[in-house]
C-alpha cells in the first residue's frame, strides 16, 4: 500500500490505490537515458554560448517533465503542466534558436507529439479585413498542432493605437486554444522585453496563461568572441590568430555603437569579412591560392571594417 | 438501413480515437486530408460538399480532428467523410475515404424498375431521404447556407 497515493487521492478505490505499490521504485535515471534529453542538454551547452539563466530554466523544465513522466508511470495523475513560454530579450540573443531546441526537448520528454516548430509573425495570424483573421489564425494553429508555435515579435499582435485592429481577435483565438489544447500545443512568444511587458499589461489573460517567462541576457564580449569562433567553424572558415584579436577589438567597438544586435551583428560582421576575404583572394588571382588561404579569414579582412574607421 | 460506403463501412462506427489514428496514418504518408459532407447518400454521388480546403500542410492529426468536430457540429444530421489524397506521381488520387458521421435515422434506398422496349427492365436506386429538398432531409435539419 502506498501512503503517498492515499494522501494524494483520498477517493481512490482500493484498486487504483494498489496500483502504485506494484512499482514502488521508479528508475528516474533509466527514464532520463531513454528520453535522450541528456544528449540534447549537453548539445545545448556546447553549441549555445552563455545564456546561463536560459539553460537553467530549460533544465528545470526538463526535470519537471521527467518527474511528471515517472509519476505517471506509477499511476499518479496530474493535469499536464502548462508549458507556454515567453522569451524576452534584445535582438540576436538566441530566442529563435532556443525555441527550435525546445521543440526537440519537449518531444524527447514526450510532452508534445511532434518535433516541429511553426514560426510565425503578426502577418501570418492577422488578416487584412473583417472576417479574415479567424480563419487565418486557425489555419496556423492547425498547422502547429502537436508541436510548438513560435510567435516572433508577439507584441505586434496588439496595437493599442488602433482600436479596430484585428490583432485582438487573433489574441483571443490564441488564448482559447492555449487553454483548451494544452496537451496539443506549446506556444512560445518572443520579443523585446519592454514591448512584451506593455503587451502583457494590456492583455492580462495572455500574461496569466504563460507559465514561463525566460529572459535572454545580452552577451558579454568574451561570449561574443566564442560565438564568432563557433560561427566561423560552422561556415567552415578559420580565424587566423591575429584575426581573432582583431575580432575581439571589433566586438568591443561594435558593442558601443548603436543598433548592436548581439549574435546577429557578429554574423553580419563575419559575412562581410567573408566578402572582403573573397575580394582579397580575387584581386590576387594571378598567384596560386593554397587551400589554407581559402578557409582562413585574415586580420585585414576584419580590420578593414567600417567600425574601425569611425 | 445503415449506409456502407468507403473503408471500414462494415465495422462499427469509428471512435474519435480510431479516426485520429487513421488520420495520423494518412498524414504520415504525406497525404492531404480533406473533410466533406452531404445529405445525398446515393452511391454514385461523388460530389460531396467540401468542408474547407484539403489540408495540405498539417503534420499532426489534431488539426484535422478540429475540422472534423466543427463539421460534425455544423451538420450533425448529414453524412461526413474523411478523404486522404495522395499527390505522388503514379497515384494522384484519393487513397482513403471513410464515413465519420451519419444521420440518426437512415431510411435507406428504394429499388426502382423501369420497363423498356421488349420488356427489358432497367434498375436504379433512389434514397428515400432525397424525396425532400436538400437541407430538409434527415429529421428536417435546418437549412444551411453551404
Amino acid at each position: 500500500m502506498s501512503d503517498a497515493a492515499d494522501l494524494l487521492d483520498p477517493e481512490a478505490t482500493p484498486e487504483t490505490r494498489d496500483r502504485p505499490s506494484d512499482a514502488p521504485f521508479v528508475d528516474l535515471d533509466a527514464l532520463y537515458r531513454e528520453s535522450g534529453i541528456g544528449e540534447m542538454l549537453e548539445g545545448m551547452d556546447h553549441e549555445l554560448v552563455g545564456l546561463l539563466p536560459v539553460k537553467t530554466r530549460i533544465r528545470e523544465i526538463a526535470a519537471l517533465l521527467l518527474v511528471e513522466r515517472a509519476r505517471r508511470s506509477i499511476g499518479l495523475r496530474a493535469e499536464p503542466p502548462s508549458l507556454h513560454m515567453c522569451f524576452t530579450g534584445n535582438p540576436g540573443t538566441g530566442k529563435t534558436t532556443v525555441a527550435r531546441r525546445m521543440a526537440g526537448l519537449l518531444h524527447g520528454l514526450g510532452y508534445i507529439r511532434r518535433d516541429h516548430v511553426v514560426s510565425v509573425t503578426r502577418d501570418d495570424l492577422v488578416g487584412q479585413y473583417i472576417g479574415h483573421t479567424a480563419p487565418k489564425t486557425k489555419d496556423v494553429l492547425k498547422r502547429a498542432m502537436g508541436g510548438v508555435l513560435f510567435i516572433d515579435e508577439a507584441y505586434y499582435l496588439y496595437r493599442p493605437e488602433n482600436e479596430r485592429d484585428y490583432g485582438q481577435e487573433a489574441i483571443e483565438i490564441l488564448l482559447q486554444v492555449m487553454e483548451d489544447n494544452r496537451d496539443d500545443l506549446v506556444v512560445i512568444l518572443a520579443g523585446y522585453r519592454d514591448r512584451m511587458e506593455v503587451f502583457f499589461r494590456s492583455n492580462p489573460g495572455m500574461a496569466s496563461r504563460i507559465a514561463h517567462h525566460v529572459d535572454f541576457p545580452d552577451y558579454e564580449a568574451a561570449e561574443l568572441l566564442e560565438i564568432a569562433r563557433l560561427m566561423t567553424e560552422g561556415m567552415q572558415y578559420r580565424l587566423a590568430p591575429e584575426a581573432e584579436r582583431a575580432m575581439a577589438d571589433y566586438i568591443l567597438r561594435r558593442m558601443a555603437q548603436p543598433r548592436f544586435a548581439n549574435a546577429r551583428s557578429i554574423r553580419n560582421a563575419l559575412d562581410r569579412a567573408r566578402l572582403r576575404q573573397a575580394n582579397r583572394l580575387f584581386e590576387a588571382r594571378g598567384n596560386a591560392i593554397a587551400a589554407n588561404d581559402l578557409l582562413t579569414i585574415a586580420e585585414e579582412d576584419i580590420r578593414r571594417s567600417r567600425v574601425f574607421t569611425q | 438501413m445503415r449506409l456502407t460506403q468507403g473503408q471500414f463501412s462494415f465495422l462499427p462506427d469509428l471512435t474519435d480515437e480510431e479516426i485520429t489514428k487513421q488520420v495520423q496514418y494518412a498524414l504520415d504518408q504525406g497525404w492531404a486530408v480533406a473533410v466533406e459532407f452531404t445529405d445525398d447518400p446515393h452511391p454514385r454521388n461523388s460530389y460531396w460538399t467540401m468542408w474547407g480546403n484539403p489540408m495540405f500542410d498539417l503534420r499532426d492529426a489534431k488539426g484535422v480532428m478540429m475540422e472534423i468536430d466543427a463539421c460534425r457540429t455544423a451538420h450533425p444530421e448529414q453524412y461526413v467523410k474523411v478523404l486522404a489524397f495522395d499527390s505522388s506521381y503514379g497515384f494522384e488520387t484519393v487513397r482513403m475515404s471513410y464515413l465519420i458521421n451519419r444521420p440518426a435515422v437512415e431510411p435507406g434506398f428504394e429499388l426502382l424498375r423501369s420497363e423498356g422496349p421488349g420488356r427489358r427492365i432497367g434498375y436504379t436506386v433512389r434514397s428515400y431521404a432525397t424525396g425532400r429538398p436538400s437541407g430538409e432531409r434527415y429529421g428536417g435539419e435546418a437549412r444551411h447556407g453551404a
